[in-house]
């Protein structure tokens, strides 16, 4: 196996790519994907610690966080979806700072 | 050891590359196409550490269920285009992220690059990363979480069909 380096160097360039979505697109679905990267990227340095180790925790780990991404998305569309209804147009996240529902 | 160094170089490149077009992507139907990219080149990456399981799982979960339900909403709602193009509230702010981005990848490269990891010889123990070897440690270390993420998958059901409903 490469040294772990490779794969933590790698798994912060997405990281901060995902950060990079986030903070700078509008759309909130991709920045819903831009939170994905970022959980993928968390899921490589896990992977690569397992292997390093020679321990199964760390894919554990990513099975957990797995789960909770499909939480989080199911949950996340279901707020967009209805944002939608109510405001019927394209979704700025800049519009939506009243937290009225 | 060469061998292993230049597939890392391939799919890290085809890594970043995509997730660059993710973050990109004016059309958010592409930006899916290519976080499903994405998703495979990591899978790759998952078999390349010997974790089986969890790179089958990352396709058929993550490319195959969550994608698709991300497809779904962007052709069922028109969120193609047109927003970035509204007035910039914040035209500052993303200056600022691209400034504090790249801050913290400084700061990751740093650290990642000052930390050594000695060699270990230990050979892969047989079994490793398959269905049977994660079942077992599910089932018994980890049974506790293991619960919690069911009860979190039922929370999460609640509360997209609550947020589905038509308002009463």
């Amino acid at each position: 196996m490469l040294s772990p380096n490779y794969y933590l160097a790698l798994s912060s360039v997405l990281f901060t790519i995902g950060v990079l979505g986030v903070l700078v697109r509008r759309n909130p679905i991709i920045m819903f994907m831009s939170i994905e990267l970022m959980l993928n990227a968390a899921n490589l340095a896990f992977i690569a610690f397992a292997r390093y180790h020679r321990l199964l925790d760390g894919q554990v780990f990513v099975f957990v966080v797995l789960t909770v991404a499909a939480a989080e998305v199911a949950v996340g569309l279901g707020i967009i979806v209805s944002i939608f209804r109510l405001t019927g147009g394209d979704i700025n996240v800049d519009d939506l700072d009243e937290m009225k529902g | 050891m060469i061998a292993e160094l230049v597939i890392f170089i391939i799919l890290g490149t085809f890594a970043v590359a995509t997730a660059i077009a993710v973050v990109l992507s004016k059309n958010p139907v592409y930006a899916i196409l290519f976080l499903v990219m994405n998703f495979f080149v990591l899978a790759l990456f998952f078999l390349l550490l010997s974790a089986q399981f969890v790179a089958f799982l990352q396709v058929l979960i993550y490319a195959g269920a969550i994608m698709v339900l991300f497809l779904f909403v962007v052709m069922l709602l028109n969120l193609t285009g047109g927003i970035e193009a509204m007035q910039d509230k914040l035209p500052a702010q993303k200056w600022l992220a691209l400034l504090f981005a790249v801050l913290a990848l400084v700061e990751a490269g740093i650290v990642v690059m000052t930390t050594t990891f000695p060699r270990v010889s230990t050979p892969i123990p047989q079994g490793f990363g398959n269905v049977e070897q994660i079942g077992k440690l599910l089932f018994t270390k980890y049974l506790f979480p293991f619960e919690a993420t069911s009860v979190l998958l039922v929370i999460a059901m609640v509360g997209s069909i609550v947020l589905a409903r038509r308002r009463a």
